[in-house]
């Protein structure tokens, strides 16, 4: 069954056009990745996903799970199961990580009517996601974001991912600033949370990535539009060729 | 809409204010104006002896000697107050004080508890002595019993007044003079009511004390007054917390507090602050106008401040400290909320006059809506006051671009061997922030919390536990957008 269905998707960005047609079917159980060289809109067509201000959807449709997903505030969104792991996550001085992790966990329990979280099982269930990931248990008690290493941010968007159990997560470009070992816990944390509920749809500037997130399809985007897709072998073709060719294309 | 346009449009749109409900207990009113009788009626209301009538009679001639002198260095902005358009004295209509809660107006418990002060759970759960003043008279006193036994002083003045002149003429005005601004002297003519502490030489108060306020008579001015002594040796928590009904009109507060701190005594006097602070077009609200200052007297003494101002229309306010003995210690820990049409002009001074004495101050002001933030504050070190220390931290915090927030410190230093060190610093919420919490499934609500409860943790973890919970809530409530 189709978790989320983009249609002919237009966004302008100030007046200027970004995506130019994006359709794009995404299947509960099914990984898929977005490839394309930078500035091609993979950032955008997150943003538009998540609800983020500033995009101007001026065509097409995106629905999730049968809604209207672009007539949802942002929080209303995530609080259905769309998650987005930013490429630039945001810093929050002065709020700790555990504060905002709560806050987020009982954003989340609250939409599923069950009571807040007790301050011990949220210990337990944190210390053990951070334990998966490779993450010390000192850094939750540090101000969000701040002061974090690239490596740091990106598995704080992994643990956060792994605490609200999203239905459908947009990764952009969570591979990027990681180390090989790095690369490897936070594929484990994702692998770990596929399952036949739940896609996600992978962003990705290497093909790298995809040999510990093994995608069931792979889109070339390039010009703001899907210019090819195909199996996971497609990565491997990219690897080798370049996006030149599809640079001609757009 | 960007998303911060869109909080700026939502805190904008706080409706009913939360606490906004009157009580419609009659009032023992004195006639509207202010005059030698109505102090006079006043003092035989509360069945003062001739001193304290003098007194106050000194205090109101003397003020109006100020009469063109209202303070106006502050950047605040209000009509000129007519004091004669007001009423100094209202009492519920209680005749004679309850022994026990069980004899107190019903109705008024049941304020209480729309408040969250559940007087009986709290006298059973909290172990807090609550000094309840209702309308400028006490209405319950709980744990006297107890702090008694201890040799605990906490009463309401007016009762100290007759229990125990020789500390009250000793104290009152010791730290802050009748004459010291228009206000005091104002305040010192008609107080009718606040609490008198007085903790032991070496006793270490067991209980937190705390005094709930409450405004309820149309009109009515409070001017309460409250002294602390802390003997040799002591320690006390004292915790000054309020909310208040909605009105339409602009209601003048004008409180004195005094604390004094002898010989290795400690005082920590903590408030939350939450008066009506006006509708969104910034029509009513209250006009807190309070001079609080404590003088750290003895040896090592120390006096810290902690106060979270989220109400009022307009805020004037510098809890001070008098540093007088030598390692004396004086702190100030600041939260103060404005938004809409508030106003807020608040700081501390630390004055140095002792040798090695310490001071840190710790601001933060958040502004939303179409408000204005002050900061400011002043430390003075004296010639004498070798190896002082001040350290000094004003954060600001922007919510929307129609807001201000200032920052004003006046340092003085007359010593060579001193040193003072100040950092400031101004953000905003910025709109990825929002975004980014929002996209964790938080409204935007939340995330303003949040992020704000963040900004002010260093001071909301100095109040004592019970109060912080009270205070976060406080601190998210008082940016809500419509009521939650
Ligand atoms: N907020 C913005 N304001 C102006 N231009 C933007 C904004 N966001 C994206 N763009 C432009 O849109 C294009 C696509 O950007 P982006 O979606 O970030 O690409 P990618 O993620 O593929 O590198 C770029 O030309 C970029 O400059
Ligand atoms: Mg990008």
């Amino acid at each position: 069954m189709a978790l989320i269905e983009i249609k002919n998707l237009h966004v302008s960005v100030q007046g200027k056009d970004i995506l130019k047609g994006i359709s794009l079917t995404i299947n509960a159980g099914e990984v898929h990745a977005i490839m394309g060289p930078n500035g091609t809109g993979k950032s955008t067509l997150s943003n538009v996903i998540a609800g983020r201000e500033g995009y101007e959807v001026t065509q097409g449709s995106v629905s999730f799970d049968g809604q209207d997903l672009l007539a949802m505030p942002p929080d209303a969104r995530a609080r259905a199961g769309v998650f987005l792991a930013f490429q630039y996550p945001v810093e929050i001085p002065g709020v700790s990580t555990s504060a905002f992790l709560k806050t987020a966990i009982n954003a989340k329990r609250r939409t599923e009517g069950k009571p807040e979280i007790d301050a011990m099982e949220f210990l337990k269930l944190v210390k053990a996601k951070n334990k998966a990931l490779g993450i010390p248990d000192d850094m939750i008690k540090r101000p969000l974001n701040v002061g974090f290493s690239g490596g740091e941010k990106k598995r704080a968007e992994v643990l956060q991912m792994t605490l609200l159990e999203p239905r459908f997560a947009v990764l952009d470009e969570t591979d990027s600033g990681l180390d090989i070992d790095a690369l490897k816990i936070v594929s484990d944390g994702v692998n770990a949370l596929r399952g036949p509920t739940r896609a996600f749809l992978v962003i990705t500037h290497y093909q790298r990535l995809l040999n510990y997130i093994v995608p069931d399809y792979v889109h070339v985007m390039a010009g703001g539009r899907i210019v090819k897709s195909g199996g996971k072998e497609l990565a491997y073709e990219l690897e080798a060729e370049g996006y030149t060719k599809y640079l001609a294309a757009a | 809409m960007a998303a911060t346009a869109k909080t700026v449009e939502t805190v904008r749109d706080v409706e009913a204010y939360k606490y906004g409900f009157v009580t419609d207990i009659e009032s023992d009113l004195a006639p509207k104006g202010l005059s030698e009788e109505i102090v006079r009626f006043i003092s035989a209301k509360k069945n003062e002896p001739k001193w304290m009538l003098e007194w106050r009679l000194k205090a109101y001639r003397y003020w109006l000697t100020l009469a063109d002198e209202e303070p106006t260095w502050a950047k605040l902005h209000f009509p000129k107050i007519d004091y004669q358009d007001s009423y100094y004295y209202a009492a519920p209509k209680q005749k004679v004080g309850p022994k026990s809660l069980d004899e107190v107006d019903p109705q008024l418990l049941e304020t209480y508890k729309k408040l969250g002060i559940p007087l009986l759970e709290q006298q059973i759960l909290s172990g807090v002595a609550v000094d309840a003043v209702f309308d400028s008279v006490s209405v319950a006193t709980t744990y006297k019993k107890k702090l008694n036994e201890l040799g605990v002083i906490f009463c309401p003045i007016s009762e100290a007044v007759q229990k125990h002149p020789e500390l009250v003429q000793k104290y009152l005005c010791s730290v802050v003079p009748v004459g010291d601004n228009f206000y005091v002297a104002l305040n010192s003519a008609v107080f009718t009511d606040g609490s008198f502490v007085y903790i032991p030489k070496g006793l270490r108060c067991p209980m937190e004390l705390s005094t709930y306020f409450r405004i309820n008579e149309k009109n009515t001015g409070q001017f309460e007054r409250t002294l602390i002594i802390a003997d040799e040796g002591s320690y006390v928590s004292y915790l000054e917390g309020c909310t208040a009904p909605q009105r339409d009109e602009n209601q003048l507060h004008a409180a004195v507090v005094e604390l004094i701190a002898l010989d290795n005594a400690e005082i920590k006097y903590s408030t939350v602050q939450n008066w009506y602070p006006g509708d969104k077009d910034g029509k009513g609200g209250i006009y807190n106008f309070v001079t609080k200052r404590g003088a750290c007297r003895g040896k090592n003494s120390k006096i810290m401040w902690t106060q979270v101002e989220t109400g009022s229309a307009i805020t004037w306010k510098y809890p001070s400290c008098i540093l007088q003995g030598d390692g004396s210690v004086g702190e100030f820990y600041s939260v103060a909320i404005t938004n809409n049409h508030q106003q807020a002009d608040t700081g501390t001074k630390m004055i140095h006059i002792g040798k090695n004495t310490r001071s840190k101050i710790i601001s933060k002001g958040i502004s939303a809506g179409k408000s204005s933030n002050t900061y400011r504050g002043l430390v003075r070190i004296q010639g004498k006051a070798d190896g002082a220390r001040n350290y000094t931290k004003c954060d600001s915090l922007l919510i929307g671009s129609t807001c201000g927030a200032h920052t004003v410190p006046y340092i003085e230093n007359r010593s060579p061997t001193a040193q003072t060190e100040h950092e400031a610093t101004t953000s905003k919420i910025g709109e990825d922030q929002l975004f980014y919490c929002m996209q964790r499934g938080m409204t935007q609500e939340e995330a303003v919390s949040l992020i704000v409860n963040g900004f002010c943790k260093e001071v909301l973890q100095t109040l004592p536990m019970e109060f912080a919970v009270e205070a976060q809530k406080l601190v998210g409530v008082s940016l809500e957008g419509g009521v939650g």
